[in-house]
């Protein structure tokens, strides 16, 4: 047993503060998964707001990664996964069998647990996303490509070498890349699942310091399993556990102040 | 703490259950091994030596122009490999036309599109064509494939195209016997779809889950997915299982001896009968001897370079790739 990760009100203040007035722009209604026969996800309610970072925790196989994976229904790839309830984004039911997928998943971006640039340039990894959905003038596209480069804070590193495969960056450039190419395609909402876990520390800042500017366009759903980084960067947390959300709230509160008794055991190290 | 290390040392140097490498048996390993390998090495020089030597009185004889000569007359004793050649790499070649695109198609139905119960079953069936000997596809494209080929595709395209340019002699049967190049490249083509397909198969199969979810994350159709994405990421060994069809399609023999005609005539179309290396050596080893036997032989010679030579390129495409 090691000390228990303390987060410290130094940690929680440098971050800015939840803004619980701002509007809802994913709404997660009596949602339940299944993995065939396995309950994933139960009854979950959650409302995840506009311009705001919002961190889920828990030990592995709460569930977050599945919540997540269900605002883009990327989990339909699937035929045995299966969600039921309602799915709320800007007020449309995205779980209705009639969304457009594709749209959908222009609109809801993801970044996942590994950097997983496509086998093309580094130019053309960023232009695909926007080729797909966009007839843009080659000079417009450029413009965007340097746009989204320096949203995801990799123009420098790479506007000499645009032409260059994306596979022989490093880990952490990796990870920004897929980050530019999804804010690209100027998406309202970007899920992390997990995105630091395979980077180094220092990478892992760059990201955390992304996210934090990101916020400033996008609504922000990450995943994490490191605590002190859902207290750095998030403004709300939800804390799962085996399928059901146990706590929610602005992460100052869920961090300091927890409720449950569940959620103080965890944040405080005592299990997961 | 030190009564721990102490132990731990004692035990090390009393226990001697474990003996420390034997020289002599290591070298003898490393001997037995390093003579398998040098033992392929001296069998495949030895071949090349020995098919070299068979043929050399031929390349004497004929000089360069047994590449460029057509002509084929045991009874003048005048040969030339241009036929065979051509009709080994045009048949090798429509193989793969219509082989690769069925191969890719079968491996991203299987690793992409096909419902999970059926994945193995196809497959197994898909591998199961690899396990069927050679003489098989032979015997069906002479008995069965070629007289359906000849009704219901040699004589429509000839009667279609006949007079047109280019067409017009690319796909007019003189004699619509159902065998020719085509017919070879297609039987071919049935051959080598089991390798190329299973391979892709498994190189699609290993690219990792998170590509793939995050090429359909940004909102890709399945076609784009596969398109820009997998495929492009599985280039390398596609173009290596290509390959491998390709040498298996160049030195194929049985199957092509009976289904491409063994003609020695020079054809502008695909429709009428050929030979390639390998079925001419099939065909005429039997009963060869003097010149004939070493025109067969500087034969097979050349049938050593041009697989060798695309394993060459192959290597080379292999490496663009990667460096790309």
């Amino acid at each position: 047993m090691n000390a228990a990760p303390a987060i410290t009100t130094a940690q929680l203040s440098g971050r800015s503060q939840a803004d619980e007035t701002a509007p809802v722009r994913i709404a997660v209604k009596n949602l339940n998964f299944y993995y065939g026969t396995f309950h994933g996800l139960k009854s979950i309610n959650l409302d995840f707001r506009d311009r705001q970072v919002t961190a889920l925790i828990g030990p592995s196989g709460c569930g977050k990664s599945t919540l997540l994976r269900t605002f883009n229904r990327i989990y339909s790839l699937y035929p045995e996964q299966r969600a039921e309830g309602e799915i709320l984004l800007d007020g449309r039911n995205i779980l209705d069998q009639k969304v457009d997928l594709n749209d959908l998943r222009a609109r809801v971006g993801m970044v996942f647990q590994k950097p997983t640039p496509f086998p093309m340039s580094i130019y053309d990894n960023v232009a695909f996303g926007l080729r797909l959905y966009e007839k843009l003038p080659k000079a417009e596209l450029d413009l965007r490509v340097e746009e989204s480069l320096r949203k995801a804070a990799l123009w420098d590193e790479v506007k000499d070498k645009l032409k260059q495969s994306g596979m022989g960056l490093s880990g952490g450039q990796q990870q920004r890349l897929c980050i530019a190419r999804t804010v690209a395609q100027r998406p309202e909402v970007i899920l992390f699942d997990e995105p630091t876990s395979a980077l180094d520390p220092i990478s892992t800042g760059r990201i955390e310091e992304l996210i934090e500017q990101l916020r400033n366009e996008f609504t922000i759903a990450i995943v994490t399993h490191n605590m002190q980084q859902a207290a750095r960067i998030s403004q709300f947390t939800a804390f799962m556990y085996l399928g059901e959300l146990v706590e929610f709230g602005p992460t100052n509160r869920i961090f300091m102040n927890p409720e449950k008794r569940q959620t103080q055991d965890y944040i405080t190290g005592r299990f997961g | 703490m030190t009564a721990l290390t102490e132990q731990i040392a004692l035990a090390r140097t009393e226990s001697r259950l474990r003996k420390g490498p034997s020289p002599g048996l290591d070298a003898l390993f490393r001997g037995a091994a390093f003579g398998s390998a040098l033992l392929v090495l001296l069998v495949l020089v030895g071949i090349l030596i020995s098919v070299f030597y068979g043929g050399w009185p031929a390349f004497r004889e004929f000089g360069f122009g047994f590449l460029t000569s057509s002509a084929w007359n045991i009874g003048t004793e005048q040969y030339g490999a241009l036929v065979a050649i051509i009709g080994t790499l045009a048949s090798a070649l429509l193989a793969l036309m219509i082989g690769v695109p069925l191969s890719l198609g079968i491996a991203v139905y299987l690793t992409q599109l096909c419902p999970g119960w059926a994945r193995k079953p196809v497959g197994m069936t898909i591998e199961l064509l690899a396990s069927v000997p050679s003489i098989i596809y032979g015997m069906w494209g002479l008995f069965i494939f070629a007289p359906l080929f000849a009704r219901f595709v040699q004589v429509p395209v000839s009667n279609l195209v006949e007079g047109l340019p280019i067409v017009g002699t690319l796909l007019y049967a003189r004699v619509p016997s159902g065998v020719g190049i085509l017919t070879a490249g297609i039987i071919l083509a049935i051959m080598i779809v089991p390798f190329v397909a299973s391979i892709t198969r498994d190189m699609l199969d290993q690219i990792p889950t998170m590509l793939r979810e995050s090429a359909y994350g940004i909102g890709c159709t399945t076609w784009e997915v596969v398109r820009h994405v997998l495929v492009p990421q599985a280039s390398v060994s596609i173009i290596g299982a290509i390959m491998l069809g390709l040498g298996r399609a160049l030195g194929e023999t049985m199957a092509v001896t009976f289904v491409i005609g063994n003609a020695n005539r020079l054809s502008s179309s695909i429709f009428d009968p050929g030979s390639t290396i390998a079925s001419r050596i099939a065909n005429e080893f039997n009963e060869a001897d003097g010149m004939q036997l070493n025109a067969l032989m500087a034969l097979g010679c050349i049938l050593f370079l041009i697989t060798f030579v695309v394993l060459i390129i192959a290597r080379l495409l292999v490496r663009r790739v990667k460096v790309a």
